[in-house]
């Protein structure tokens, strides 16, 4: 059974206009961490709206964990699927941390005891059990994205899709988060859809994917997908430096991996070296 | 970034801040019944003395309060000097076509002043201790009754609770866009009151438009988080009352009781 599988789906937002996404055929294991790249307007928000049922297709048809999307199982299918949204700031609704992680867990009606559970783990699981009864407001970008993702955990998502969550984030806030979806994929089993134009986010992935105009062009690893660098050009991706350097080396023989730390880079090219 | 003290909520723990949310709204409700009913001198002194018996309850700054205080200054100050002018009364000091100066307008001001003061200082105390969830979860709880002639108190009471949410981040955008706007030459400070009102149109589009977007996306959010409305939702806080806010009920009743039995028996000189 696939977490996500889009067949031959299509969708625009208005009559008339082009297609956000077109024929577009996907899918995702359970427990896969799936990156999935594109610069603006290449459909990818739309694809995680359409997961969850905030958009309905035009054509085609979504199946999520087996059952088919439609009408009368939004909500069942919400509650499997999480999405975390690009701006943290307009997905929280609460101004205390543990009543806006709650919000969700009191949506669907759960006693209240287990509230405060589901609170405890939420946050426990994005490393933010200190600021329990923290005000939101007063966080960094980076924390209160993780509260945002603690507020769709509450519901026990199988599945977690973070639409540009880290995109207006300073790269220590982006860090935290890939940290975060990449130790709920290893230790909760939680499939991962990770929505992002940048580059070095895709890298811990165990697939990547390119959207481009609404259409899937691109599928393989992180590095199968970093090596083609000429055809990520052309889908005005780019590279992050250190990728390139990584890549430069490779090709002038010297057996490094794929990484975007700097230290790292420095151990292996040491290691090469001696 | 200009302070916006009024509606934020001051987070330390406190005998206030662990009060009751419906007990704090009621206890406002029959504050303000109070310094309506004290009528002399003695009643607004008993009003005042309470009220600063709350603000050290609470632990909030006296800075914080009086900030409070400072959004209504010109409200205060003008309604006072139209009374001046205009009440009347019986010991004149000075007369002027249909101004008048009299010992009893002066009096009535002060005291129609100091009301204000009063009423201003205890409603930002109600949202100083009070987060929006719980505020809004008192309204809720209060309202319910409401709920038998089929009205929405719940999501009523989320509106509320998200719009108080977003003053901060309102504000703060309103000044990048002036911010903005001035950085391209737009001009707010100079000019008559028409001028700067139209001049801050460029603000304000932006700014509703900005509202819109997020609303959108707030939304979204809600939904992607199982929001459906108020039914078969459950509620992970509580609402219980305590010794605390048998305490605080005793003492908006003294006073609200000390006020009528003032305004029966004691004469005051004013």
């Amino acid at each position: 059974m696939k977490a996500i599988e889009f067949k031959d789906v299509s969708f625009r937002y208005e009559e008339e206009a082009p297609f956000a996404v077109t024929h577009l055929n996907f899918s995702v294991g359970e427990g896969e961490f799936v990156a999935v790249l594109g610069h603006n307007g290449s459909g990818k928000s739309t694809l995680a709206r359409l997961a969850n049922g905030l958009l309905t297709p035009d054509e085609g048809e979504i199946r999520v964990l087996g059952t088919l999307l439609g009408d009368k199982n939004l909500y069942e299918v919400r509650r499997n699927v999480g999405v975390v949204f690009q701006n943290p700031d307009n997905q929280t609704v609460a101004t205390i941390v543990e009543d806006d992680v709650a919000f969700g867990a009191e949506n669907v009606g759960l006693p209240r005891e287990e509230i405060g559970r589901r609170i405890d783990f939420a946050l426990r699981a994005v490393g933010m059990q200190d600021f329990r009864t923290a005000t939101v407001a007063r966080l960094s970008g980076g924390q209160k994205q993780r509260i945002a993702i603690a507020g769709v955990l509450a519901l026990k998502p199988r599945i977690v899709i973070l639409d540009e969550s880290t995109a207006m984030l300073d790269p220590r806030g982006r860090r935290e988060i890939v940290e975060v979806v990449t130790r709920l994929n290893k230790e909760e089993g939680i499939t991962v859809v990770l929505i992002t134009h940048f580059m070095e986010e895709a890298l811990l992935a165990d697939r990547a994917v390119v959207m481009n105009r609404g259409e899937l062009v691109m599928q393989g690893t992180p590095r199968e997908i970093f090596e083609r660098r000429e055809d990520l050009v052309t889908y005005n991706l780019a590279l992050p430096r250190i990728g390139v350097i990584c890549e430069t080396l490779r090709a002038g023989g010297m057996d490094v991996g794929d990484t975007l730390d700097a230290g790292t880079l420095a151990e292996e090219i040491a290691k090469c070296v001696s | 970034m200009k302070d916006v003290s009024f509606g934020q909520f001051y987070p330390v723990d406190s005998f206030v801040h662990r009060l009751d949310p419906r007990l704090k709204i009621l206890f406002l409700i029959a504050y303000i019944v109070a310094i309506f009913l004290a009528t002399n001198f003695y009643g607004l002194a008993a009003c005042a003395a309470v009220l600063l018996l709350t603000v050290v309850a609470a632990h909030i700054p006296l800075g914080k309060v009086l900030r409070a205080v400072r959004g209504v200054t010109f409200l205060v100050l003008f309604t006072a000097a139209l009374n001046v002018l205009f009440y009347g009364g019986e010991t004149v000091y000075w007369e002027w076509g249909i101004f008048c100066v009299s010992f009893e307008g002066i009096i009535f001001s002060v005291f129609l002043a100091l009301r204000l003061v009063l009423l201003v200082v205890c409603s930002s105390l109600l949202t100083y201790t009070t987060t929006p969830v719980s505020l809004t979860d008192g309204v809720e709880s209060l309202l319910t009754p409401l709920k038998w002639i089929r009205l929405p108190i719940h999501e009523l009471a989320l509106v509320m609770s998200i719009a108080l949410r977003f003053i901060p981040i309102l504000t703060d955008e309103t000044q990048r866009i002036r911010n903005a706007q001035m950085a391209r030459g737009a001009d707010f400070e100079s000019g008559g009151i028409i001028k700067k009102v139209k001049a801050t149109i460029p603000i304000l589009v932006p700014l509703l438009l900005s509202a819109f977007r997020r609303a959108d996306e707030l939304g979204d959010a809600m939904d992607a988080r199982c929001y459906t409305g108020g039914k078969h939702r459950t509620k992970y806080k509580k609402l219980r009352f305590t010794w605390r806010d048998a305490v605080a009920f005793l003492v908006g009743a003294a006073l609200v009781t000390g006020v009528v039995l003032m305004r029966i028996y004691l004469s005051a000189p004013y």
